[in-house]
């Protein structure tokens, strides 16, 4: 499992990358892998509010349907378009190309309750059982 | 380990799915591949190739005796009575109030031999239902748990089997819907052209025990012409393209074979069987609702339990959806009226909240011809 050291992780498998005040969001390698092929991408439209630990879009598996929940509470800025036409890309770079949203963060004290690449990893080994 | 997961059963090839890295997920009481390496991938490899499938958990009910012909014939919608030896039919059990008990397929092994294959999650309700109508002068046996079955599928399924076979067993003798006894790998196979995935293939019933080696015999085989082990994720794809209903997602005993668009295996003049009154009683009324296909023209995948929506209202709801790895659209199944059950309809899907354009479009989805 791929998990860049520099990235923050949520409990809900989700990654920021953090930069300025500006938060990218999308979905761990573990999460992808967890999905299979992704065919579905749902994400907010710019200027959209997300909070911390609400949803902020979906993200479809040929099988299964799953909620994205944002890490961290702000207004969208940038949101993936190319994922309506490339949802695969979830799946091959979930930490480049498959990014979902960009984010204006609103309180970077939120950052805080994020994991480090570490701590996930143990949460994911704890989760995945 | 909950208490769920301790009672699911496993198939005689459960090592061999997990030696093969499948992902294990509780089906009908099972615990049973959904994937492999990918749903696409084994999707795309039994439309181009051909995939292997253990379908083992499916259930298998013996009817022998001088009256297991006119038993079995009683019990479902189709005509039992013309099955030759070695012919296969489809049907539906019903009720007598109409009602889908289960689809099935049912074999006549012998003169006074027949199988009738029912659905995993049905086993036991079927059992029950078939046992308190069996006839005194038949045998009826459940031989779903020494029963292994294994569905080869795709355009090598052929090819590959036939290299199991000293001199190729001929196989091009079996008809579709159609079945022999062979041996392959040392076993005795009854090899079935028949199944659940649109393509030309196999469904190979032998011994539970023999399975494994009987899918290992297979895949040394088959990798060399683009066999993959193929999971439940990619059966459920590949019926969907074809809208072969899916029990407890399209049909159930609410619903029943008229509206199902099973009509084709009801055969009223064959002689009573149960549930005939009542159908002939639909049928004369007129169908009220249709199972229908439709493909979405707005973004969104159609799942099972989404609201069909005709000029705003709620008309029926989806019963299976996914997004069509052959076509590259979402696709869908549900129930409309059969006042707006024409080709080419316009349709609205509710999907999480948001009503979604969709448009009924002739069924299946799939067609052979128009990608070769």
């Amino acid at each position: 499992m791929e998990l860049p050291s520099g990235l923050k992780y949520s409990r809900e498998h989700e990654w920021v990358r953090v930069e300025g005040n500006i938060a990218v969001i999308g979905i761990t390698d573990f999460a992808q892998s967890e999905l299979g092929d992704v065919v579905y991408v749902e994400l907010p439209e710019v200027g959209t509010e997300v909070e911390a630990n609400n949803t902020f879009g979906v993200v479809e598996s040929v099988k299964a349907v799953s909620d994205l929940f944002a890490p961290v509470t702000g207004v969208v800025l940038e949101a993936n378009t190319t994922l309506e036409d490339q949802p695969e890309l979830v799946n091959s770079e979930p930490y480049e190309d498959g990014w979902m949203i960009r984010v204006e963060m609103k309180d970077e004290s939120e950052l805080n309750d994020l994991l480090e690449a570490d701590s996930y990893r143990a949460y994911t080994e704890e989760e995945g059982g | 380990m909950t208490n769920s997961e301790q009672e699911l059963r496993r198939t005689s090839l459960y090592e061999t799915h997990k030696a093969s890295g499948a992902k294990m997920v509780p089906f009908a009481g099972y615990e049973m591949p959904v994937q492999y390496t990918g749903v696409i991938e084994e999707h795309n490899a039994v439309r181009e190739a051909a995939g292997l499938f253990d379908v083992s958990h499916m259930g298998e009910f013996e009817a022998r005796g001088k009256e297991a012909g006119a038993f079995i014939h009683k019990m479902v919608t189709n005509n039992v009575l013309r099955l030759e030896v070695g012919g296969v039919l489809y049907a539906a059990m019903c009720r007598t109030e109409g009602g889908i008990v289960d689809d099935l397929t049912v074999y006549r092994l012998d003169e006074e031999r027949y199988m009738a294959v029912v659905n995993a999650a049905n086993i036991e309700k079927d059992w029950e239902w078939m046992a308190s109508h069996h006839a005194e002068d038949c045998e009826f046996e459940n031989v779903s748990e020494q029963t292994g079955l294994l569905a080869l599928q795709g355009p090598k399924a052929e090819p590959i089997l036939a290299k199991l076979i000293p001199g190729g067993g001929d196989l091009a003798a079996i008809p579709y819907y159609g079945a022999r006894y062979k041996n392959l790998a040392g076993c005795e196979v009854l090899v079935s052209r028949t199944g659940y995935t649109g393509e030309d293939g196999f469904e190979l019933y032998c011994k539970s025990a023999d399975a494994p080696a009987l899918w290992e015999a297979l895949m040394s085989e088959g990798e060399g012409e683009g066999l993959k082990p193929c999971g439940l994720g990619a059966r459920d794809t590949l019926r969907t393209e074809m809208k072969y209903a899916l029990y407890g997602n399209d049909i159930d005993e609410s619903t029943h074979p008229l509206e199902a668009g099973l009509g084709w295996v009801v055969r009223y003049k064959a002689g009573d069987f149960i549930g005939r009154e009542k159908l002939l009683a639909l049928r004369a009324e007129g169908v009220k609702r249709k199972l229908v296909g439709f493909e979405m023209v707005d973004r969104g995948i159609p799942r099972h339990g989404a609201p069909i929506l005709i000029d705003g209202e709620a008309a029926g709801e989806v019963t299976s959806g996914t997004m069509s790895p052959s076509l590259g659209k979402a696709i869908g199944i549900g129930y409309v009226p059969a006042s707006n059950a024409e080709e080419g309809a316009a349709l609205e899907i509710d999907i999480r909240g948001k009503a979604r354009r969709a448009q009924i479009v002739k069924t299946p989805f799939y067609k052979k011809t128009e990608t070769e």
